[in-house]
């Protein structure tokens, strides 16, 4: 049966997908576009003259020690973020599928963090952390533990990575549960008569039925920690102590929009587009061949 | 018939109405748009100034609006500016100064506002230190001062005699400070010193306190050219001993920019250098006697005690306005700039009066003898500058102080020392400097 759907008009395909062209291209093709012209060119910062000066920008961004610095910020705090985001969400994930008692209860209460904004997850973490007022750190600190994100860089990207990743658990949570939901009861079952252990189980039958799912997640879960957690940086830390969380999109907001120097963020910009389209590239090309549909 | 005639007459007056209401409208008056970041109760004073210059004329209608914190509204208008809707008067922050400045052709100069509407503009009823930063070398005032403050060291009587200090005799001097936080330490205050702004207080305000450059070229006034000077001997000495200080636990490092405000309202912090615009937020909030003085200097550097440099922000004009609406500008400055207008509002927030004029009726009026300490902040100013101390102009400025920050905080943390720390901080801000100077290369 052809699965695929005939239009007899000419036109009318085109008429239904023009919306959504039009939002592609104003919100997307347009600034990237415009970002693409900025990054070729200095202005000063009311855009009164414009001077075309080639890849000046980009050079003159690798040669910035900091810059390269925050790739490596960047690149710590992504793992970090979806490494324990992904983990964390699965333990729960399969914790949540075996009870029978309260569990819309519990999937209730894993849920709604992802319904709160990044900022305001930010600021609700640097509350509980701050190291004069916060309940967390008092505690800390009556344990004996010196908690001090103003100062020291390590607990900084704690505050930071415990923010993104409790905001991120939720929408982990609930593509891994229907995934576990999706795996027929009977291979389980068939697995445990046969004698394979829990831990057997879920290693050679649940995890690789999973990973249509874990392979999407790793993709969006990067793809956050990259971009959507930029209002908890901004929130919590704003880049602090020294350069220790000034991850590559935060500076790409306060190169542009406090520096005033487009020129320079607009280069910052495209280089982490051409960052993200090479991960997902390579994730696509080589980490879906593992994939088992 | 009846009915025909009431409608027939009912429809004449609605025209006559309509004409005479028509005729008021056609006199409109002319609206100023005004950008503002003042929040809060700040905010309620920009409003009432506002008011205040609107009903006491009719041709013009001042509009304030509020556009987010100082570079939020930095940012909207200069996206206003690109797609030609800008307002007619922007507060910029005073580390903005340069890039508006920069901006020639998207700013007019205050100085030239004001004469071209036929108002005398006579520099000297200005009090130098606060109108120097906002002049251009040749004598041209390009923004008006607005709401100024200046570096003050807050200190916590209370804790004062609880530690056996003399709470009316506040230490003067950077050794005598420290001796104040170790009796303070010792007495089981925890935080015996704090600052906020760090580069404001402890760098730019110290400079020119010392009357030592802070840049190079006259603090950026002689021209783009100029480079930081922030790694001098002084410098490094007087950050040797705070990085003495952190280690002993006598300064406490409390976050960048105001973060540490909070610090000493509460009385978590028993000292802090800071604004003089904390003093409401002071007078309202602390539990505690406080007292205000000025900022700790050191005795054996030639030439201190000179004058500290202000913060703040100034009123900008931009360009490509209408004729008209540059007359109401002006007309709104010179109602800005009364004596009575300038007292009411230095006494209503602690903002500092621009005028020498102002400055005296509020003294004759008692509000200094009412409120001791309120006067610290104007005495630090009422000053000749020096070429080195009348303010600091430098591209970039915002990054250079994000630099400064993340440097100093280095210090704090004990991973940099403070000679190191400095000279990356120049080396950094350096670079900032001549982008900047590149970017706006061939304009004046």
């Amino acid at each position: 049966m052809e699965k695929r759907v005939r239009f007899r008009s000419a036109w009318l395909p085109w008429a239904l997908l023009a919306p959504q062209l039009a939002i592609i291209s104003i919100f997307f093709f347009w600034p990237a576009a415009q970002a693409l012209l900025q990054s070729v060119q200095m202005q000063d910062a009311f855009g009164t003259s414009t001077e075309f000066i080639g890849l000046e920008n980009f050079r003159r961004l690798f040669n910035d020690e900091l810059y390269l610095y925050s790739f490596r910020v960047t690149a710590v705090f992504s793992l970090l973020v979806a490494g324990f985001g992904l983990i964390i969400a699965l333990v729960l994930a399969v914790f949540a599928d075996r009870a029978i008692r309260g569990a819309s209860f519990y999937k209730t209460l894993m849920v709604w963090p992802y319904a709160v904004a990044p900022a305001v997850a930010g600021v609700l973490w640097l509350f509980m952390f701050a190291p004069s007022i916060g309940m967390v750190s008092f505690w800390l600190r009556a344990a004996g533990f010196d908690w001090n994100h103003l100062l020291n860089p390590d607990h900084a990207m704690a505050l930071i990575v415990m923010a993104a990743v409790w905001k991120q658990i939720s929408y982990n949570f609930l593509f891994f549960l229907a995934g576990l939901q999706s795996i027929p009861r009977s291979l389980i079952e068939a697995a445990a008569i046969d004698g394979a252990g829990p831990w057997r189980r879920f290693w050679t039958i649940v995890f690789p039925l999973l990973s249509p799912t874990t392979f999407f997640l790793l993709v969006i879960n990067i793809v956050y920690a990259f971009f959507e957690t930029f209002a908890i940086v901004d929130a919590a830390t704003q880049g602090g102590p020294g350069r220790a969380t000034t991850i590559l999109v935060y500076k790409v907001y306060y190169d542009g929009f406090k520096g005033m120097d487009l020129g320079s963020s607009a280069a910052q910009s495209v280089v982490l587009m051409v960052i993200v389209i090479t991960l997902t590239v390579v994730q696509f090309r080589y980490i879906e061949k593992r994939v088992q549909y | 018939m009846l009915r025909n005639t009431l409608a027939r007459s009912a429809a004449a007056a609605s025209l006559a109405l309509s004409l005479a209401l028509g005729a008021t409208s056609a006199q409109a008056q002319t609206e100023i748009h005004w950008w503002h970041a003042m929040g809060g109760a700040l905010g309620e004073w920009v409003n009432d100034l506002a008011k205040g210059f609107n009903d006491s004329q009719k041709e013009f209608k001042v509009v304030p609006v509020y556009k987010g914190t100082y570079d939020e509204s930095m940012t909207a208008a200069i996206a206003a500016f690109r797609a030609g809707n800008a307002p007619h008067i922007l507060q910029v922050f005073e580390v903005g100064t340069a890039t508006m400045m920069a901006a020639r052709s998207a700013i007019k100069p205050v100085g030239e506002v004001m004469t071209q509407a036929g108002f005398k503009f006579d520099p000297a009823v200005y009090i130098p230190a606060v109108v120097g930063y906002y002049t251009a070398p040749n004598g041209q005032m390009l923004s008006l001062p607005f709401n100024s403050s200046t570096t003050v060291f807050h200190y916590n009587k209370d804790a004062f005699k609880a530690a056996g200090l003399d709470p009316d005799k506040p230490p003067k001097t950077w050794p005598e400070v420290a001796l104040a936080a170790a009796k303070l330490k010792a007495s089981g205050h925890k935080c015996p010193f704090t600052t906020s702004w760090i580069s404001w207080t402890q760098l730019e305000s110290f400079s020119t306190w010392h009357n030592t450059l802070f840049a190079t070229l006259n603090n950026g006034f002689g021209g783009m050219g100029a480079r930081l000077a922030l790694n001098s001997p002084l410098h490094q000495r007087h950050f040797e001993n705070l990085a003495n200080m952190s280690k002993q636990g006598l300064f406490i490092y409390k976050g960048r920019n105001n973060a540490a405000d909070a610090t000493f309202p509460s009385g978590e912090c028993a000292m802090m250098t800071g604004s003089s615009g904390l003093y409401g937020a002071i007078r309202r909030n602390a539990k505690f006697a406080s007292g205000i003085s000025t900022l700790p200097y050191y005795p054996d550097v030639q030439g201190a005690p000179q004058n500290t440099v202000i913060g703040g922000a100034s009123l900008w004009v931009m360009a490509g306005h209408k004729p008209e609406h540059y007359k109401g500008v002006a007309n709104f400055f010179a109602y800005l700039s009364r004596p009575d207008v300038q007292a009411a509002s230095h006494q209503r927030t602690g903002y500092l009066p621009i005028t020498l004029a102002a400055f005296k009726q509020t003294e004759d009026a008692g509000f200094y003898a009412k409120n001791p300490g309120t006067d610290v902040a104007v005495t630090q100013m009422i000053r000749k500058t020096t070429d080195r101390s009348r303010g600091i102009r430098l591209g970039n400025f915002v990054q250079i102080r994000t630099i400064v920050d993340e440097e100093t905080e280095q210090i704090w943390a004990g991973k940099k020392t403070p000679k190191e720390a400095l000279d990356s901080a120049v080396r950094r801000g350096n670079e900032q400097l001549e982008r900047f100077e590149k970017a706006n290369a061939g304009k004046k």
